[in-house]
């Protein structure tokens, strides 16, 4: 089969699994809504229950919990293919901490600032991470030339074991409230409440999926080695570059839409690899529209298991993916 | 057994039964629960006082004293160099009880519970600290203030309310309510609302939209410590960021009120007073 038809088929197979939970999702939840009463125009927004669940509560919901499992996991695709490591995920390289650190800063200092909108947490989580993403960058490029994946796993580590103690500094000087708003931030929450938080990460998510289309091609070549990638014509480090910044880019639009929600980036690469094959032409669609589908799946779980309490998304793409992922090495082996 | 031995082994004896005996009432005490520190000193037993929590503002006397960590992060050596002869813990701190008891230091567990517990508790500590009347004229007090409450809002419509602990900033995001648990949640009952939040058997419960919406609360109370109290315009923003949620009848109504008053999320002494200031949010009328 050619590439061109085996592309056409999976984004059509996984294509056609986001759409159905995209569609399924916003009619499910621990309050039974009148969809006909949602959707009736002649009744006030303001005066409509249903129609404010419906678009309110549920859409912008459904709606981060895509972009979320999407960046996630086609971000953890890239960095595995950067670092030529299986175990890389979108918070290896201490971009997720840095956001953390600028989230929980907001949170215990209670800055009320607003930028076009969106409050001070998704706000100083995305600067959090691009501040994490320049600091892993200038250690990575000074004493090399080009950008030496070695040191970026290094530098990545140390920033996420340096940034972890900042945190735990910050925290001191937390009340207990605050503090149990933080832990429960570093869960993983989809309850945007608005359509805000999703608008505003959508440039940076826009940018970081179209330089992923192009790295395709390279992440396969570096696949083989950066020697083999380079005698083939590839410009190694302008990819490294590229998949470093782009999948930087896209962790933190994530992140500061819903929190460092674990496994997505780990479990949707692999499990995707073992469907449709190494090919990264095939895998980094295939992850982004499996990763939203899973997501989104998963925060259906977290927000009807236990109705009316919720549990963080976050424990559930835990307690689901970790199992089902040993289950699949065992009987792939 | 040579008789200085029956001598030496009577007088141990004696020693142990002593020591098993309710000392002398404690003259040196130290409090890591600011909630119980405002009892003590409502006991008429401040003086007593040698440490405080990190955390304690109130009454303005505990500012001068040494303070010894809190929940998290108790300062023994500091606790032991004090040399108190009673110290107030939360019961979840069994490390702590372990090593006070083992320095031969009374201690006083306490544990968090409903507005029933408030009184309890004085009770419990005014038995120790040997204030006996003090304590059943203070918790009288409350119950009587309680009741009187009650009386105030007897026959009114009871609102449907959302009583809120926190949420992020100009967001409706990371949302924290009051459960069916709890003296937050009792004190709402007094004050004659209904908690929207009821069902749920814990003190704090994580709310989303959806919850917040389905609920239709009439009122929306955002009660905090005094220390964190909004500016006015902080307050207008706050209140416009409920706005998206227009079809909450407390949100169409304009009935969000902040109550940002120790008075009411301490359960100390002052507790008959935030009943009153949440009773009068709630039922304007009723307090004219």
């Amino acid at each position: 089969m050619t590439l061109q038809r085996r592309f056409v088929r999976t984004v059509a197979g996984f294509g056609a699994l986001t759409i159905a939970t995209l569609l399924l999702a916003p009619l499910v939840g621990p309050t039974s809504i009148s969809l006909r009463r949602a959707f009736d125009v002649s009744i006030p927004f303001t005066d409509n229950a249903d129609a404010q669940i419906f678009f309110i509560a549920r859409l912008p919901r459904t709606l981060a919990g895509a972009c979320v499992g999407a960046l996630f996991a086609s971000a953890g695709v890239v960095f595995q293919g950067l670092l030529r490591n299986p175990l890389a995920t979108p918070f290896t390289l201490g971009v997720s901490t840095g956001a953390a650190l600028g989230a929980i800063v907001a949170i215990t200092f209670n800055w009320s600032i607003a930028v076009a909108g969106i409050s001070a947490v998704p706000v100083s989580a995305f600067v959090g991470s691009l501040v994490a993403v320049a600091i892993v960058y200038a250690l990575a490029q000074a004493r090399h030339r080009g950008l030496s994946t070695t040191v970026l796993l290094l530098a990545g580590v140390t920033l996420n074991a340096f940034f972890s103690a900042v945190i735990l500094f910050v925290q001191y000087f937390a009340s207990f409230a605050d503090t149990y708003r933080t832990l429960r931030w570093l869960m993983g929450d989809l309850d945007v409440s608005s359509y805000q938080p999703i608008l505003a990460a959508l440039p940076a998510a826009i940018a970081a999926l179209a330089v992923f289309a192009w790295l395709a091609r390279p992440l396969n070549l570096l696949a083989l080695g950066p020697d083999s990638a380079e005698s083939r014509g590839l410009d190694v480090t302008r990819a490294h570059r590229a998949a470093f910044l782009s999948a930087s880019l896209a962790t933190g639009a994530a992140v500061s839409i819903g929190g460092p929600i674990g496994f997505v980036g780990i479990i949707i690469p692999h499990l995707v690899r073992l469907m449709v094959g190494p090919d990264h032409r095939l895998v980094l669609p295939a992850a982004a529209l499996f990763g939203a589908a899973f997501l989104v799946g998963c925060d259906l779980v977290a927000r009807t298991i236990l109705a009316p309490l919720e549990l963080p998304v976050g424990i559930i793409t835990a307690i689901i993916g970790g199992p089902f992922f040993l289950w699949l090495l065992i009987r792939k082996r | 057994m040579a008789a200085h031995q029956k001598a030496v082994a009577a007088l141990l004896l004696t020693l142990l039964v002593l020591a098993a005996l309710p000392g002398a009432p404690p003259k040196r005490i130290i409090s890591l629960v600011p909630n119980v520190t405002e009892i003590v000193y409502a006991l008429g037993a401040g003086n007593r006082m040698v440490g405080v929590s990190s955390y304690d503002t109130y009454p303005p006397e505990v500012t001068a004293l040494p303070k010894v960590g809190a929940l998290l992060d108790p300062n023994v050596e500091r606790i032991l160099s004090l040399k108190p002869d009673l110290v107030v813990i939360y019961g979840s701190q069994q490390d702590l009880k372990a090593q006070l008891e083992k320095a031969g230091i009374g201690v006083f567990s306490y544990r968090h519970a409903g507005l029933q517990g408030i009184t309890d508790t004085i009770r419990e500590l005014g038995a120790r600290l040997d204030e006996t009347a003090a304590a059943d004229a203070l918790a009288g007090r409350i119950e009587r203030g309680l009741d009187d409450v009650r009386r105030r809002v007897q026959g009114r419509p009871r609102p449907r309310t959302l009583l809120v602990f926190g949420h992020e900033r100009l967001s409706l995001r990371g949302m924290y309510v009051s459960g069916g648990v709890g003296f937050l949640h009792d004190m709402l009952g007094v004050a004659g609302g209904e908690n929207v939040f009821a069902d749920v058997r814990t003190e704090s419960v994580q709310a989303t939209t959806e919850q917040i919406i389905a609920r239709r609360p009439d009122v929306i109370v955002e009660t905090r410590a005094s220390a964190g109290a909004f500016s006015p315009s902080e307050r207008d923003a706050e209140t416009r960021t409920w706005n998206a949620l227009g079809s909450v009848p407390a949100v169409r109504n304009g009935r969000i009120v902040f109550l940002f008053d120790d008075r009411i999320v301490v359960p100390g002494p002052r507790i008959v007073d935030g009943t009153v200031a949440l009773a009068r949010a709630l039922h304007p009328d009723a307090f004219k």
